[in-house]
């Protein structure tokens, strides 16, 4: 079971202390690399940084580290939002990539979730059927 | 289980974003003046320094008859998108700025009297006095409206001839023209219709109001972007860089990553009206030396099928390096190599995975009679302040836009930090 332990310092200044979570195994972070590095490093670059101005970092995200839904929508849909990203705005389209498989999907998202400096709870193919199903 | 708490911190944020209010700027910008060459690698007897830092999205440039400098900001600063700077106490330094403008954008050019500006959908231009300082920097006038901003692709180069009129690059707003933009396998529109609007370059008259593209010209086509745009006034013609395709490897069964990252050129074109250079049809291949049909169409890595009479460029760059600025150098500090050659601004690579990144130096192609005259060469090295780039982000400084001061020196812009170098020559 992941733990994170938050301590909110007073007076407007915020401290978040992740967890040491538990390890993601070391088979699917594997998988997830290749496929990452087959669809995604293009674009966002080995060490997840991204390309200032064109394509978004992966690095802490709010899009990477929030809701799991949402990250699967993004691989499912692609992206063409060109919303801020902690202060940056980002040109290129990402294209979708339903033709990935919920293995692969869920493969590349853990892998995405657990390097770069994130830590992020693991999505199964499980997840990725669910959201697949719900998402035209 | 996983708990924030984000409580209000904004104040402190707006405190530290004022520029004014930061204590450690003057401090760093006395450390990076000591560095030898602000950091730059040069051919012998050149040398350079930092004429001004840390002043946002520093694009294209152009410095006046007197050495002040305007610089266009691709985010603005202020609220403002375009500075004039100026040493005023002649220390090496720029000591006095002004802002105005309030659109973000890339080009700016200065010819006959007039500033000109643009936005990512417009052209502006402003009336100089004898200075060529800005008589009414909240007047100007607007020539250009209503251009193609896709986004990706959508700066808007400017460059002026001496009949009156004015260049302007419309970028293609996608990589490759596919029905889905940038999707694996993805083939290409055909036609691609974005062509009527985009993907090449367009005249217009420089001194007629609220144009629009009924009353230019497309004086050229089948350009993916080019941010790289000059006129020679040496022999009167228009001179260009495109930005080459990316991602051919979305195609894995006729490329890999390590072939992408190799094989499509950043082209160098001079451009006849009526040129088409090919895009997205085709693209330049470094390794066959010759132009090839696009996998989006058809292409197999081989085919020259509909690539055949299509412009070739006159000087093919490694790819993806991201020619930012074209300048032909028409001052007599440098040595007589250099007089009417080309100066080029690699903002450098990102498409270049698994290999390491590329460019990030500004080059140099020396011409004689309008025509390249030998091979190109590294002029100035070193912008990204590490050996070795594997990521962009990892670029501490990457060149963008180019000037000629009046005394014959090479101003080179950073979109990264806003530096602004400047190039001279010692003459012994």
């Amino acid at each position: 079971m992941k733990k994170i332990i938050s301590a909110t310092a007073v007076f407007g200044i915020t401290i978040i202390v992740a967890s040491t979570s538990l390890p993601v195994d070391k088979a699917t972070m594997e998988r997830g690399k290749k496929v990452y590095t087959k669809y995604c490093v293009a674009c966002h670059q080995v060490d997840g940084s991204g390309v200032p101005g064109l394509n978004p970092p992966l690095e802490k995200t709010p899009h990477v580290l929030g809701t799991k839904t949402r990250l699967i929508r993004i691989v499912l849909k692609g992206m063409n939002t060109h919303e801020e990203i902690d202060g940056e705005t980002y040109s290129n389209i990402m294209a979708p990539h339903n033709h990935l498989t919920d293995q692969q999907i869920a493969d590349v998202l853990t892998y995405v979730r657990n390097s770069f400096g994130n830590k992020a709870i693991v999505i199964t193919p499980g997840d990725v059927k669910y959201v697949r199903a719900r998402t035209k | 289980m996983r708990k924030y708490f984000f409580l209000p911190i904004l104040v402190v944020a707006a405190w530290s974003l004022n520029p004014g209010n930061d204590p450690g700027k003057d401090i760093k910008k006395k450390n990076k003046a000591e560095v030898e060459n602000a950091g730059l690698k040069l051919p012998s007897g050149f040398s350079a320094s930092i004429l001004l830092d840390s002043v946002g999205k520093a694009r294209h440039i152009v410095v006046t008859k007197n050495g002040a400098i305007y610089i266009k900001l691709s985010k603005l600063v202020n609220g403002k998108g375009i500075l004039y700077g100026r040493d005023t106490d002649h220390n090496g330094k720029i000591d006095d700025i002004k802002s105005f403008g309030n659109y973000i954008g890339t080009g700016i050019t200065i010819k006959d009297k007039f500033l000109y500006a643009s936005s990512n959908d417009e052209v502006f231009r402003y009336e100089l006095n004898e200075n060529e300082e800005v008589v009414n920097p909240e007047a100007p006038q607007k020539i250009i409206t209503g251009l193609v901003n896709g986004r990706q692709h959508n700066t808007k180069s400017l460059a002026l001839d001496d009949k009156g009129n004015i260049y302007v690059n419309i970028g293609s707003p996608l990589n490759s023209c596919q029905v889905i933009d940038r999707g694996p396998g993805s083939k290409g529109k055909d036609p691609c219709p974005i062509l009527d609007s985009a993907g090449g370059i367009w005249q217009f008259k420089a001194d007629q109001l609220n144009q629009t593209y009924k009353d230019g010209i497309r004086y050229a086509t089948g350009l993916r972007n080019v941010m790289g745009l000059d006129w020679n006034y040496q022999i009167n013609e228009l001179f260009v860089v495109q930005h080459g395709r990316d991602q051919l490897d979305m195609f894995p069964e006729y490329f890999t990553a390590q072939q992408n990252a190799v094989i499509p050129a950043e082209e160098m074109f001079m451009i006849k009206k009526g040129a088409n250079c090919g895009f997205p049809y085709c693209y330049f291949d470094v390794q066959q030396n010759k132009k090839v049909l696009a996998p989006e169409y058809g292409g197999d890595g081989k085919k020259t099928t509909r690539c055949e009479g299509v412009e070739q460029p006159i000087v093919a760059f490694p790819a993806h390096m991201a020619p930012n600025a074209l300048l032909f150098y028409t001052g007599n500090l440098f040595p007589a190599k250099y007089k009417n050659g080309a100066f080029i601004a690699f903002h450098g690579s990102w498409n270049r995975s698994p290999e390491k990144q590329e460019g990030f130096y500004v080059a140099f192609v020396p011409f004689k009679n309008g025509k390249p005259d030998g091979p190109w060469e590294v002029f100035a090295d070193g912008f990204a302040g590490v050996e070795t780039v594997m990521a962009p982000k990892q670029a501490q400084h990457r060149p963008c836009g180019l000037a000629q001061g009046p005394d014959g020196s090479l101003y080179v812009s950073d979109d990264v930090k806003g530096t602004i170098y400047k190039i001279s020559y010692k003459n012994n």
